[in-house]
């Protein structure tokens, strides 16, 4: 039973739920206080070791049902003729076990010597859907179906069609096992295989080009997206640390002393300094027209992941207008949030110089020395002004200037972008066209420009 | 912070002899119990593993620590982290004003004390003596996690919304989770005796760190269906007519599948029965309900937007 639950656990973790060493320790001990009779007493003792948070509690429950579900095989067909095996029958298949229990009817020896074989066969190491076949193959060949072939081989030689009753019984158990044996590794696959595919299409998510033709595919599209917060929940949990990691300081000499007076100049009471942390404040402006309408979705997730994560951030957005979309952030879900943002400026023609124009009427008091700007943009004009001059007011009062661009850097510059005059302007200009990218950047400009 | 132990329900079986056994037993002390609690809570004494209890506010997480103490006949220790909680305010702190007042008559026997010292490095011998006492037993001020370690016949330590707390704290919390013991610098290693019986609760303010989810045993308390619903309300309403409790938890059963800021969670639906029944209430009319919304919900909006249907919901079992 032990080697099953090591299976279990490596299905478990194979659909992404962590279980640690020790977590399979508890377990274990676990099991040893139910003991394995009450399959709910079982199933909540595992689950409470083992899965972490809600989420992990429903793909624990969907993996625990897949794992120990063991549908009884068909029960054999009740045929009139065939009550109990004859005499006869049980003499011819006297060298195959499995078709001696297949005569008999008996199912519990059946699954096990099916557990057996699948052990045998490496059942459990399956990773990808095209060695489905070849396992059940070998699945059904250690399990001795060999034999039983030659047994219905034999049966139907057999003079006067003496045999075909053997025979046609048996063969229908084949077709039992072979269609049983198919959905017991395909069991296995989603238990071990699942979590491996997911894994590699994440990786190549991750690389894909934002802004490539057709966007992203729609199916990937929840992954994605899935990703993106992913990355900015990781990005927050190591920026929120570095910031607590500030506040322990030196020992404060002079309060301490004025604490000392209560208690006749005895320090009892040590203070320490205390670094005044400057709240970071981001300024992000994302560019949502239809030259960058693929990218626009996932920047503006990522523009409300760090919403999220970030306690002081503005966020606008533009195409031929500039709007403020911070409350559109924050009072809708991510994907209410993105579409009501697309629907009320989305995949116009861009004007950066309008937009900019837009932003220092109504915002160029909110910047200060510690404000850090960031543009999401691709910086194609449309051969309109782009408005340099505010660019360079931006500039100049901000902390810093970042400027993520989806298009490769050779690409600037060329037609109507005016990538490389904003570039002047920036202290970071950079491409940033697959998600990955975006993550290491963001990280940077964290690290780098926001005051801790 | 403690409360001091009940008089322990005279249970005849052991309520910890199987999952069944632990059911009855919290529904004796007034806890209506769903079967994976129960289990998860017996796998925490079994195992003497701390049980991490999430879910949103007001499903009865505090609740669970209560009722098994009591169910248990334990002290509970509580202990409420907040934003800022440290070692000096959770585990213990040396109690300056009585070393202070030491130090004062100290300082008036010093002279006596030394002065039949042979030599300066016989003096400060003697010195170095004295100042071990000021770090010692008599000096300390045991805060909750001390004095549940301190508890020699176990007790049950309720740690409320440990995610509230910061993520230095949490480190420090791993020591007595997983060992039971904590270290004092100047005293060493304090483990505790019996170990006691440890909840832990979060409202997923913010996510709890790895390493100390792996030391506790996990347990989330999901809204509760209807028919457990019923009979919570029924045991913590004593009174209550069963067509009313009908009534309301379908009521509150649908309010939850609508999208609201705040959804009512059992404390609210108990709370609204015993308004209920504090206003004679036999059923529910949709003047009643409309007159009693601000017990179910909490925020302005949400009873602006549900007063209008009031009607229709109530049609709506």
């Amino acid at each position: 039973m032990q080697h099953t639950l090591e299976q279990f656990f490596r299905a478990l973790r194979a659909a992404d739920v962590r279980v640690s060493p020790a977590e399979a320790i508890d377990a274990s001990r676990a099991v040893a206080v139910t003991g394995y009779g009450d399959r709910t007493l079982f199933r909540d003792a595992l689950c409470s070791t083992l899965a972490k948070s809600a989420e992990e509690v429903d793909r624990f429950e969907t993996v625990f049902d897949t794992f120990f579900a063991r549908d009884a095989l068909a029960p054999p067909p009740q045929g009139s003729e065939r009550d109990a095996p004859s005499e006869q029958d049980m003499a011819a298949v006297e060298s195959s076990p499995l078709a001696k229990a297949v005569l008999e009817g008996d199912n519990a020896q059946i699954q096990q010597s099916m557990e057996e074989a699948a052990a045998r066969a490496g059942v459990a190491d399956i990773r990808l859907t095209t060695q489905r076949s070849r396992l059940t193959r070998r699945l059904l060949e250690e399990m001795g179906l060999e034999e039983i072939e030659k047994i219905i081989a034999n049966a139907r030689r057999m003079p006067n069609g003496e045999g075909d009753g053997l025979a046609d019984r048996l063969d229908q158990a084949r077709r039992d096992l072979f269609a049983e044996a198919q959905q017991y590794v395909a069991r296995q696959h989603d238990l071990y295989a699942a979590g491996s595919a997911r894994e590699l299409r994440e990786e190549r998510l991750a690389r894909k080009q934002l802004n490539a033709d057709g966007g992203v595919d729609p199916v990937d599209y929840q992954l994605m997206q899935a990703l993106v917060k992913k990355m900015a929940k990781r990005l927050a949990a190591k920026y929120s640390r570095r910031r607590r990691a500030a506040q322990k300081g030196h020992l404060d000499v002079r309060k301490t002393l004025r604490r000392s007076m209560a208690h006749g100049g005895v320090p009892f009471q040590i203070e320490w300094k205390v670094k005044k942390i400057d709240r970071p404040s981001i300024v992000a402006i994302c560019d949502v027209s239809k030259s960058v309408a693929a990218a626009a979705q996932f920047l503006l997730t990522f523009l409300y992941s760090l919403n999220e994560v970030v306690d002081r951030m503005e966020a606008f957005a533009f195409s031929g207008r500039m709007i403020s979309v911070t409350e559109i952030l924050e009072e809708n879900g991510v994907d209410g949030a993105i579409l009501k943002v697309l629907q009320e400026i989305g995949f116009q023609q861009t004007d950066y110089g309008r937009s900019l124009q837009d932003f220092a009427e109504q915002h160029l008091d909110s910047l200060d020395r510690r404000t850090t700007v960031i543009f999401l943009g691709d910086g194609r004009s449309n051969f309109a002004d782009p408005r340099l001059d505010i660019m360079r007011t931006i500039h100049d009062r901000a902390r810093a200037v970042i400027w993520l661009n989806p298009e490769p850097e050779s690409y600037w510059g060329q037609g109507d972008s005016v990538m490389n005059r904003y570039a002047r302007f920036c202290h970071v200009a950079k491409q940033c066209g697959t998600i990955e990218q975006l993550e290491r950047i963001i990280e940077d400009v964290l690290r780098s420009y926001v005051p801790h | 912070m403690t409360i001091s132990p009940p008089a322990a329900a005279a249970n005849a079986a052991d309520p910890l002899a199987s999952v069944d056994a632990l059911i009855e037993g919290l529904g004796s002390v007034g806890y209506i119990s769903s079967r994976r609690i129960a289990t998860a809570l017996f796998m925490a004494v079994k195992l003497e593993k701390p049980i991490l209890v999430e879910g949103s506010a007001g499903v009865g997480k505090t609740e669970l620590a209560l009722s098994t103490a009591k169910l248990l006949g334990l002290p509970l220790i509580r202990m409420q982290c907040y934003e800022g909680l440290d070692e000096s305010k959770a585990l213990y702190e040396w109690k300056y004003g009585k070393q202070l007042l030491y130090t004062q008559i100290l300082k008036d026997r010093m002279g006596e004390t030394l002065a039949d010292a042979p030599d300066m490095d016989g003096a400060m011998e003697r010195l170095h003596g004295m100042g071990d006492l000021f770090f010692s037993e008599p000096f300390l001020e045991p805060r909750p996690l001390m004095k549940a370690l301190r508890e020699d016949d176990g007790c049950v330590l309720l740690i409320d919304e440990v995610d509230k707390s910061d993520e230095a704290f949490e480190a420090f919390l791993l020591e007595v989770l997983s060992a039971y013991q904590v270290s004092v610098p100047e005293l060493g290693v304090i483990a505790a005796k019996t170990p006691p019986l440890v909840f832990l609760t979060s409202n997923n303010v913010r996510d709890l760190g790895d390493a100390l989810k792996r030391r506790c045993l996990h347990l989330h308390i999901p809204l509760p269906e209807a028919a457990l619903e019923e009979r919570i309300v029924a045991t913590r309403v004593p009174g209550i007519e069963a067509k009313l409790t009908r009534e309301l938890v379908a009521f509150v059963q649908t309010l939850r599948t609508l999208d609201l800021r705040k959804s009512p969670s059992i404390s609210e639906t108990v709370d609204w029965a015993r308004a209920l029944v504090l206003l004679h209430a036999d059923s529910l009319s949709p003047d009643m309900v409309r007159d009693t919304l601000n017990v179910i919900l909490k925020f302005e909006q949400d009873i602006g937007a549900i007063e209008p249907q009031v009607v229709e919901l109530l049609h709506r079992h």
